[in-house]
């Protein structure tokens, strides 16, 4: 594996990336110029302006999610679900740039496996929405449950309401929106990417996060292992306020007030290790 | 994984049987074993209705032993006997199923007497005794326990109810939720997790007198919540006090005669969302049980790891 430099990703110099790597590191950021790699091989070709939409009242997951396939083979690329019902792994596995919008609410596993839609919510989501997402926009207008965006490795997911517990659990890229609160061990085992949570949040924050970055507008019950304070910096408050007016939350935050939580790198610290003394850290 | 709902109509009484057996049965994914139901009547009368049962139901998959109905007869007549012994009069006996029974009884206010000489005969469990509540629990999924105890059309203020996935015992009644927490009248529990330290726990409360019934961690829950109110707790510092003297993963609700409360362990590793109105406290596992009695779009919350709740009906 080769070191990562500012210099060698054209991501940094767009200003993507502001984390400071150090050591070896298996993470590849996107080159802008492979076009290719944006699309499955087997992506449909979508218009955005052909919209339909689908009653969920009588469908299972399952029925759901094949008839969001084929509408996307016919061309369809704007889907509204009406009467979603709570109902758990809607919307899941959609590899493609889509328009989704879900008027109610997800139960568990909402939009799950992603990589690409923008998906917007009326409601409210259960456990584990949008895991492990690989890109793409989520939006959700009320609240979330618990492992909110649990292993997710890119994309926007936000809540403009409040969150469970161990939202972020295992992330690996990515950001994590929160405009209300947050439950205990946000961040829990965090690999990479940002949270931010504009309310307060509760107890075991990072506990043990390899990596990545959170920041709390609010009051922290307490920090978890390995989890410490770093110092706001201009770029971080510029990407902040970047951040949350794409994220159409309009709190009034003082950034520079923020905390910025950080990984101590006392428990974990992978990118100074080898692939094969990594397997024997195991 | 298990799943618990409840609710409760603030000020007013409706058909709270039916209510929950739609809620209940739209968390049967989460447990097909059994199902159970604490449904609190107006509670105006100052007579005791007593839920008990005499044997078990076999079916497949349970761990109970199978018994020729016969016995049954024999166990309510020596029941009836040690309830006339003790100075308690019969008003009213039901039979719902060969092995469950429904009675209304008028008795002094000393359960704890009452409830030992009941389950002194053999294979007898009290399943409630309280002046509203009436606990029910049996194998099988809400709608089939529904049908068979009539419990469609039973109104009241409240109730809580679970359906259980069996993981840490048997498939029979005596280990289905809820539990009533004896000797109290109309206080009853329903609980989703595992306590583990259980064993601990419970040599602890039999020392102090308290009886289990089942091996089910979720009838220590009962039993605890039943001896801090007994040491002169309230039922809501009775609940936080559990937070930090259980340990495990749990989520759990108890109801009392006029209320409602929940409990959240601090590590908020089990699911509860939460729905509430001015008129109506709705809560379970999943989103979906609110959903089947509020269709339209409400809004619902998870509350966080720690949190201690109740509602007055």
């Amino acid at each position: 594996m080769a070191s990562i430099t500012k210099n060698e990703h054209k991501s940094y110099g767009m200003g993507l990336h502001d984390e400071v790597l150090t050591g070896r590191t298996q993470q590849t950021f996107f080159n802008p110029e492979e076009g290719e790699n944006f699309f499955y091989n087997d992506a449909f070709d979508v218009d955005f302006n052909k919209r339909t939409s689908i009653n969920v009242e009588n469908l299972e997951c399952l029925e759901l999610n094949k008839k969001i396939k084929e509408l996307m083979k016919k061309g369809y690329g704007t889907i509204v679900l009406k009467n979603p019902g709570a109902k758990h792994s809607l919307g899941v596995g959609i590899l493609q740039k889509l328009n989704l919008i879900v008027e109610g609410s997800l139960g568990y596993f909402g939009v799950g496996s992603i990589d690409g839609p923008v998906v917007r919510i009326s409601g409210r989501v259960g456990w584990s929405c949008a895991e492990n997402m690989m890109s793409g926009k989520v939006v959700i207008e009320k609240n979330a449950g618990s492992c909110f965006g649990a292993a997710i490795r890119g994309g926007d997911l936000i809540c403009k309401g409040s969150v469970g517990a161990r939202s972020g659990i295992d992330m690996k890229g990515g950001t994590i929106i929160v405009g209300g609160d947050a439950g205990a061990f946000t961040g829990f085992m965090m690999q990479r990417g940002r949270i931010i949570i504009c309310g307060d949040v509760g107890p075991n924050l990072g506990d043990s996060l390899y990596d990545g970055t959170i920041f709390v507008g609010g009051s922290i019950k307490s920090l978890g292992a390995d989890a410490v304070e770093a110092e706001m910096t201009d770029l971080d408050v510029s990407w902040l306020k970047r951040k949350l007016k794409v994220a159409e939350i309009d709190k009034k935050i003082d950034f520079k007030k923020m905390t910025k939580i950080v990984s101590g790198k006392k428990l974990w610290n992978y990118d100074n290790l080898e692939p094969s003394e990594r397997k024997g850290a195991i | 994984m298990c799943g618990i709902a409840g609710l409760i109509h603030r000020g007013k009484s409706t058909n709270v049987g039916g209510e929950m057996q739609k809620m209940l049965q739209s968390l049967k994914h989460r447990g097909p074993d059994s199902t159970g139901y604490a449904l609190y009547g107006s509670g105006k009368s100052k007579d005791y209705i007593l839920r008990f049962k005499v044997g078990e139901n076999v079916k497949e998959g349970s761990s109970a032993v199978m018994e020729d109905a016969s016995v049954y007869d024999s166990r309510r007549d020596e029941v009836n006997k040690q309830i006339h012994d003790i100075g308690a009069k019969i008003i009213k006996e039901e039979q719902i199923t060969p092995y469950s029974f429904r009675y209304v009884i008028k008795c002094k206010d000393d359960l704890l007497e009452l409830a030992k000489k009941i389950e002194s005969v053999e294979m007898t469990e009290i399943l409630s005794l309280g002046q509203s509540l009436e606990l029910i629990k049996d194998i099988g999924d809400a709608q089939v326990v529904a049908d068979q105890y009539s419990l469609n059309k039973f109104n009241g203020t409240h109730g809580i109810g679970h359906t259980r996935m069996a993981t840490e015992s048997g498939v029979d009644i005596r280990s289905a939720h809820p539990y009533w927490a004896y000797p109290f009248s109309d206080v009853s529990v329903v609980h989703n997790g595992q306590l583990t330290n259980y064993w601990n726990n419970r040599r602890a409360l039999e020392r102090k007198g308290m009886r289990f019934m089942s091996s089910c961690d979720s009838e220590l829950i009962a039993v605890y919540l039943a001896n801090k109110i007994r040491d002169g707790f309230d039922l809501e510092d009775a609940m936080r006090s559990s937070l930090s003297d259980l340990d495990g993963v749990f989520t759990y609700m108890v109801a009392t005669k006029d209320k409602l409360g929940m409990a959240k362990d601090t590590m908020a590793a089990k699911p509860m969302v939460l729905y509430e109105s001015d008129d109506l406290v709705a809560l379970a596992s999943e989103e979906v049980a609110i959903r089947s009695l509020l269709p339209h779009e409400i809004d619902t919350y998870d509350p966080y790891e720690g949190e201690v709740k109740v509602w007055q009906a």
